[in-house]
């Protein structure tokens, strides 16, 4: 039973973690149906925007609490920055190009951000500090979950729980939602449709950056390719969850995580991936538009 | 108000508007009549800014407007009800009526139109909370109408306001917009298959063909015209 447990809180980690990049895939594609491959990269800048950030505040003597909070803050803006940055550079300009071509140049983009952060930094994988403080009163249960896992949980929670009345109440959210339903009529009542997918991408961006952070902070050590498998996996949650969808993506992350982890615990961890896109394929064939995906037809 | 000079529009390679030349005043409904194909909807995407120009002026209200963003030409106080109402289905019948008043600032006041609006069309207050598309298709007309309205606008373009209504639906429209335009003063361009209706509410009119306005008159003198009878009337 205690293992099972061990297994249920560590997919739930897992899959929060999932589902913060998924939330990024699923915005994105929700406005401008654009599956954004250079998501994964921004993640992957995030977490070694935090390493840079940390180490230099540790040499300066900061410690504790402050260092994870300026590093995080410091991420998830560069991150943002890229995002948008991104979006302008290589998909703005494809607009109105036929939908394969900005496809392509995501794909693009993804490597070329890939082999930066490699001849800028390093080829080999990089210590990554726990960044994330030792909470005294998780020490009885740190069998089953430590800190820094009980702190994925919690972010994931409270940044999901934020973005959703985000979304829902402000003017922008509304902006949002009315551009992923009918863009030209969005521009019709004044939407400035192309401020609407920048806020999109740094949103999106940001959680991925969030995301890379306590994730670094979690395994310990990362590297330029990071962003590509866990891309992978995130996108994969968010088809999984339906893509577009809000609830989807945090739905695909956490089944996808949770998959994984018993598939590892019960099974071997040489089948955690087999079981994952398992999950996806026969997702897919019972479900196409996934989890809590909406089929395309509508109501004229 | 609102002036076209032969203004030419392509979709591709493929000539849209061969020309186009109108004018609409202050306070006046003007009505656009014409076969599917003629280009009634495409003259009012151009003039929305959705479809832009090629070639030929726009003015509203003495400004050039036909390089503008679409949310700049809403801003400056045209609003369009497109074919086929294009309600936002996921959004609430209140979030609909917000994203009309996207534009605005003044809370207390789009409070105000939105009771306004109610009071025009009572039905639209009972399903405020429902989602648009759950919506008949009569009711979804009176609220793409009525988030129209919540933009305030100067210029109010209508495209196939009656299109697949029942005719009781379509007689309740028409007597609003023509309260719309007797109350606000606001001015209206109407683009209708069904001439008789359009032209009886109307003060001018436009006959378009094939990309071109083959015929323009006071919409009496249009409903009595002979061409006119026999291609849209069915007389």
């Amino acid at each position: 039973m205690d293992y099972f447990l061990e297994l249920l809180l560590g997919g739930l980690t897992r899959g929060s973690i999932y589902a913060l990049i998924a939330l990024g895939y699923t915005m994105v594609y929700g406005i401008i149906e654009l599956i954004n491959f250079a998501h994964g990269e921004i993640y992957m800048i995030g977490a070694f925007t935090a390493l840079i950030v940390a180490s230099v505040l540790t040499m300066n003597g900061m410690t504790g609490i402050s260092v994870l909070i300026l590093a995080s803050v410091v991420a998830v803006l560069y991150s943002a920055a890229y995002g948008f940055t991104v979006e302008k550079i290589a998909y703005k300009p494809l607009r109105q190009a036929p939908r394969l071509s900005p496809l392509i140049s995501a794909i693009g983009m993804s490597i070329f951000l890939q082999n930066y952060v490699l001849l800028a930094q390093t080829s080999d994988y990089l210590p990554f500090p726990n960044l994330i403080p030792v909470l005294p009163f998780m020490e009885p249960y740190s069998q089953l979950m430590g800190s820094t896992e009980l702190v994925i949980v919690l972010t994931t929670t409270v940044v999901t729980v934020i973005l959703t009345l985000f979304i829902k109440f402000t003017k922008i959210g509304k902006a949002m939602r009315a551009t992923a339903q009918d863009r030209s009529m969005a521009m019709l009542t004044g939407v400035n449709v192309n401020r609407v997918i920048s806020n999109t991408f740094i949103i999106g961006s940001a959680l991925a950056a969030i995301g890379g952070v306590l994730i670094a902070s979690h395994v310990g050590r990362i590297n330029f390719y990071i962003g590509f498998i866990a891309g992978i996996k995130a996108f994969t949650a968010a088809v999984l969850g339906g893509i577009g969808s809000i609830p989807g993506a945090v739905l695909g992350g956490l089944v996808l995580g949770w998959t994984e982890s018993f598939a590892t615990g019960y099974v071997s961890s040489d089948y955690e991936d087999v079981f994952a896109f398992c999950l996806l394929v026969l997702i897919l064939i019972f479900r196409p538009a996934g989890l809590l995906g909406r089929s395309t037809a509508q109501k004229v | 108000m609102l002036e076209l000079r032969n203004v030419e529009t392509f979709y591709g390679n493929i000539m849209a508007l061969k020309g186009i030349s109108l004018s609409i005043s202050e306070g006046e409904i003007i009505t656009l009549i014409g076969a599917n194909g003629a280009g009634k909807s495409t003259t009012l995407m151009t003039i929305c800014g959705l479809v832009p120009a090629r070639r030929g002026d726009i003015l509203f209200m003495g400004r050039p407007i036909g390089r503008m963003e679409p949310h700049e030409i809403v801003a400056l106080g045209i609003s369009q009800v497109p074919e086929g109402r294009r309600i936002f289905p996921l959004l609430t019948v209140t979030e609909n009526l917000d994203m009309g008043a996207f534009l605005r600032k003044d809370r207390a006041q789009i409070a105000r139109d939105r009771d306004h609006v109610f009071s025009l069309f009572p039905i639209l207050k009972e399903r405020r909370h429902q989602q648009g598309g759950t919506l008949s298709g009569g009711e979804q007309q009176m609220l793409a109408i009525s988030r129209a309205l919540m933009a305030r606008p100067r210029l109010l373009l209508l495209d196939e306001p009656s299109l697949g209504l029942a005719p009781l639906v379509v007689q309740l429209i028409f007597r609003m917009i023509e309260k719309i335009n007797e109350e606000n003063r606001t001015t209206i361009l109407l683009v209708e298959q069904n001439a008789n209706m359009a032209l009886k509410i109307a003060h001018r009119g436009y006959v378009m063909e094939n990309g071109r306005i083959t015929l323009e008159g006071v919409a009496a003198s249009l409903l009595d015209n002979e061409d006119v009878k026999r291609a849209y009337l069915g007389l």
